[in-house]
């Protein structure tokens, strides 16, 4: 007595020329989307940026006739370029006569959610911060966002100290933001009750900005000032 | 969800579909990332309704036009491939168009990519049917996912900040309930809304009944 073994269907070939084949031509179409796609948009992204970035330095410095881009690295001062690190880059607003008016830069900290993005003014003339505007944040609504609308808070960037040391290498006093009600410097932040986190990220922001730039802004300053002209 | 396994004939509710009886939103409870993220205002939920609208009628139409060439062991990877590419366009248009909305919807324009409507859709729709089909009914899904997010952006951004649009719409004594710009008013706006809903189908369900019975007994 023989027992019947069933016959196995033999395993289909895996078509492998035909998912070679449709991989490419799906990878070429996106491909070639993309390209088409982020060619067709970067001048407008650019343009956007650089309305953005205006409408900033604007906010911060009114009083500015024109403002031009520059990048302070360790070596000199240069022409701003699209590609210019923003930690080293610093917008230099002038007078109708060319004179400096203020020079704003960015900076930016932790915050409770996310990085906390600013854009100040520096006074070459007082040596001080005199204006600062969140440009980005996304701490939570009803706590973190009081700083963008407490007067009172705003009150402390009106001519925040921010001397260079003897030296010319960095900030006389370090910038810090310090329990509410316990300011007692002019180079302390009075953080808001119930926004600390946000406050202190402010201050830590323009600390470590201004700790870079400020020293290279009063040592390149004729320079600066002759790139007005 | 109904998944056709056969192309199915162009009807009025191969479009209408998406919007009411398989909202993405309401009804089938898909793409809740955005749902409840970018929602805190109507703006930011317009802007996401629409990208999303767009990456999901491209990506399937071309899946639905490549679907008798793509074989079945790569079909994920090419979706993927094809809904990434228009998400980066899309994300592309949007920094062109504004950088304020980009920066509002963060990263949840990236996150497109893995949104389970559009590949949901590529592979119980769009890989069996043809490519007019297809189109229809993204658009009607995508309409639906649109209105889904503008429902839940207009109340979050009424109550959170007294604005519509950004334009103040409250008399100034109002107190926002700031809650409602926060996660939880957004599980409590979409709870709101699909309670709503729910209701709503149940009742209609009912009265079809009744009628079908005042029927059967009246002869």
């Amino acid at each position: 007595m023989s027992a019947e073994v069933p016959v196995q269907a033999p395993a289909q070939a895996v078509p492998f020329l035909p998912m070679i084949r449709t991989l490419g031509l799906v990878s070429l179409i996106c491909g070639f989307s993309v390209t088409l796609a982020y060619q067709w948009t970067k001048p407008y992204v650019e343009e956007n940026q650089r309305i953005t970035t205006e409408r900033a330095v604007r906010a911060v410095l009114p009083q500015a006739a024109a403002q031009k881009a520059f990048v302070l690295g360790p070596d000199g001062v240069a022409p701003a370029g699209a590609d210019s690190p923003p930690e080293d880059t610093v917008y230099v607003g002038y007078d109708a006569a060319g004179k400096i008016v203020g020079v704003a830069a960015r900076g930016a900290s932790r915050g409770y959610a996310d990085l906390v993005h600013v854009m100040y003014a520096y006074d070459p003339a007082c040596q001080c911060i005199n204006a600062v505007r969140v440009t980005k944040m996304n701490e939570t609504p009803g706590l973190g966002d009081a700083v963008v609308k407490d007067a009172a808070f705003q009150k402390n960037f009106e001519a925040l100290d921010a001397r260079v040391n003897g030296d010319g290498t960095a900030l006389a006093n370090r910038i810090v933001t310090v329990k509410h009600g316990t300011k007692r410097e002019a180079w302390q932040i009075d953080a808001i009750s119930g926004s600390t986190v946000t406050s202190k990220a402010i201050g830590r922001g323009l600390d470590q900005s201004a700790q870079r730039l400020v020293p290279r802004i009063q040592r390149h300053l004729a320079e600066l000032e002759r790139g007005g002209r | 969800m109904s998944l056709p396994n056969k192309e199915e004939p162009l009807t009025l509710d191969t479009f209408v579909r998406g919007i009411w009886k398989e909202n993405p939103v309401f009804v089938t409870v898909l793409g809740m990332c955005p749902t409840l993220a970018v929602t805190n205002s109507a703006t930011n939920a317009i802007s996401m309704g629409l990208a999303t609208t767009f990456v999901l009628i491209c990506s399937n139409v071309l899946v639905s036009m490549l679907r008798k060439v793509i074989p079945k062991e790569v079909r994920i990877a090419a979706y993927i491939v094809l809904i990434a590419s228009f998400v980066t366009v899309v994300d592309y248009a949007i920094q062109a168009i504004s950088l304020e909305v980009y920066e509002a919807l963060g990263a949840f324009i990236q996150l497109i990519v893995v949104n389970c409507i559009i590949l949901g859709r590529a592979e119980a729709y769009a890989s069996r049917q043809t490519v007019v089909n297809t189109a229809v009914n993204s658009v009607g899904t995508g309409i639906g996912f649109t209105i889904a997010l503008l429902c839940l952006g207009v109340v979050r951004e009424v109550l959170g900040a007294g604005t519509l649009f950004g334009v103040q719409i409250l008399p100034g004594q109002f107190q926002p309930w700031v809650l409602m710009l926060l996660p939880a008013g957004g599980f409590f706006v979409l709870a709101g809304w699909m309670l709503l809903i729910d209701w709503l189908n149940i009742r209609k369900e009912r009265r079809a009944l009744e009628q079908q019975g005042a029927t059967v007994h009246g002869q």
